[in-house]
């Protein structure tokens, strides 16, 4: 019986292990572009959006998705095995293909910053788009980084996460086979 | 120090072949040098537990100094040997990475060996001492003297994450305070060290606060390597393996030592150069080498004294007995003096 379901990683702990440490490296300097590779797709997803799935989200880590990345459940269900969850405040990982109200996701408490969601978001492109300075930890000198998609109030939407600090959203961003991270610690303004 | 305990399967039998190592104080099934282990996962950890760390590594870096609980794992080693630092760098160990570690700055000390040769043997990645070599560095107790570069990763094994825990004994507190910024305590104990001996009387494990928000133990490194941290281009990871803690600092962040204006941070050093390659700017471990009250110091960092006496040899050829080597203001720049507390050991494939 064929099911059409795509594979996962074609050398899950290889795969995994540098799906991570691309994320480790955008988290660690915000805004720095990394690539992924290794798992066929399921649609809607890119590559890196489907990697970093594969690469963090386990049975452990409730896993909210927006209506267009419902399309790929199946696919991450079987994969990771995660619980999709139907309200955004109970995740661990979100998974969107537009940016979600970051209000309605959970931004962890003073004394358990960690326990704040993670938003994993498709955008179309790192090349086109609205260019964006980021500074803050892990960046010698403001970066700037370029993303089409992303909210026309993004900005402003940032500055109020950002503000929560230590609480906070992160935010990794993918674009087919490239990925990016914008940890809460990153001030963000429109160049 | 520590008992050295060799534990090493064999299968019963006794072995003389070449390729056993001493020293071991990890326990894992032989296998010849430079071979990768069969029947463990790459790196010895499972990927679900990977998974665990890897998510906690990623929220730690992104709230840089807070320390982030994680289901610390048994390790083929006791807690307090680096099971923390063993578990980070195992979720963070690729094929393409080199990998250092050292134990209060030297490659060659049992546990420095151990570490290394598990991870050689578990994930059959490249190993090495020299500190420019290495992509990833586990250590115990100190940062190396060779400024880190960007990319470089450090992974330091953490005895007890909290700064405030002397201060304060419970979690349910320090957490809070943690939450609140409440660090006055810590302010209040540099206080009466300044009132009661006229100075801080910290040493080691000297508190720091990260990017001006969390007050963070750096681990019991000497106060001599805070200002290391400062603006470091390197990822710093710290892992706590019994206390089940790990925390970050991203590159470039600001780690600030606690002081008073009028009273700043002074890190501490030994006022000697290095007794073998001459070092007036490293950190320096006092060394006994006889039972007549003799006594030398040399630098903590191996590799940082073994490349400067290499650099001696190759510009004016090898020290001979008596002669006044010419850059260093010892006797002893050769590394056949007597009572030499080190050695190096080549780097293992």
């Amino acid at each position: 019986m064929n099911i059409g379901l795509e594979a996962g990683f074609a050398d899950p702990v290889p795969d995994a292990q540098r799906c991570f440490r691309a994320v480790l490296d955008a988290m660690a300097h915000p805004g720095r572009i990394a690539h992924a590779a290794g798992v066929t797709a399921p649609y809607p997803l890119g590559t890196a959006a489907a990697a970093v799935v594969l690469t963090l989200v386990d049975h452990e880590t409730p896993l909210w998705l927006d209506s267009d990345a419902a399309t790929a459940r199946q696919w991450i269900e079987f994969h990771c095995g995660a619980p999709v969850v139907a309200d955004p405040a109970a995740c661990g990982f979100a998974l969107a293909l537009a940016l979600p109200d970051l209000r309605r996701l959970p931004a962890g408490s003073h004394e358990s910053p960690e326990t704040s969601a993670t938003v994993i978001c498709q955008v179309a492109s790192f090349d086109t788009g609205t260019a964006y300075r980021l500074s803050g930890p892990g960046l010698r000198e403001p970066a700037v980084l370029t993303v089409q998609d992303l909210p026309r109030d993004f900005v402003s939407i940032w500055r109020r996460n950002h503000a929560l600090f230590p609480r906070g959203i992160d935010l990794i961003l993918c674009a087919g086979d490239r990925l990016t991270a914008l940890p809460r610690t990153v001030a963000i303004e429109e160049v | 120090m520590f008992a050295v305990c060799v534990r090493r399967w064999n299968g019963g039998r006794r072995r003389s072949d070449a390729d056993c190592y001493d020293n071991s104080t990890i326990f894992i099934p032989h296998c010849p040098r430079g071979t990768f282990m069969k029947g463990y996962n790459f790196a010895y950890l499972d990927e679900q537990t990977k998974r665990m760390i890897r998510r906690a590594l990623l929220k730690a870096v992104a709230i840089p100094g807070h320390q982030v609980p994680f289901g610390s794992r048994e390790m083929p080693l006791p807690y307090g040997w680096g099971t923390g630092g063993i578990q980070v760098t195992a979720s963070v160990l690729g094929r393409d990475d080199t990998l250092k570690v050292i134990d209060q700055g030297a490659d060659d000390t049992t546990n420095a060996v151990s570490i290394r040769q598990f991870f050689a043997r578990t994930a059959g990645v490249r190993t090495t001492t020299h500190t420019g070599e290495a992509t990833v560095i586990q250590t115990r107790h100190r940062i190396p003297e060779e400024t880190l570069r960007e990319n470089q990763i450090i992974v330091y094994q953490v005895p007890q994450p909290e700064p405030l825990y002397r201060l304060e004994p419970s979690r349910v507190e320090t957490k809070r305070m943690h939450a609140l910024a409440d660090y006055g305590l810590m302010h209040v104990k540099l206080y009466e060290d300044v009132a009661r001996l006229g100075q801080i009387s910290i040493s080691y494990d000297y508190p720091v606060m990260v990017n001006n928000r969390y007050l963070m133990s750096p681990s019991p490194i000497p106060a001599f390597d805070n200002p290391k941290m400062n603006r470091m281009p390197a990822l710093q990871l710290f892992g706590a393996g019994r206390e089940k803690r790990i925390y970050a600092i991203p590159p470039w962040t600001e780690v600030r030592s606690l002081d008073f204006d009028d009273h700043p941070f002074r890190p501490i050093n030994a006022h000697q150069a290095c007794g073998l390659c001459g070092a007036t700017d490293s950190y320096k471990d006092e060394v006994i080498t006889d039972d007549l009250g003799g006594r030398m110091f040399v630098c903590s960092d191996t590799d940082h004294c073994e490349q400067r006496r290499a650099a001696t040899v190759q510009r004016h050829g090898p020290a001979r007995p008596g002669h006044r080597a010419v850059s260093g203001p010892s006797d002893e720049t050769g590394d056949d003096g007597s009572g030499a507390p080190r050695h190096g050991e080549a780097a293992t494939p």
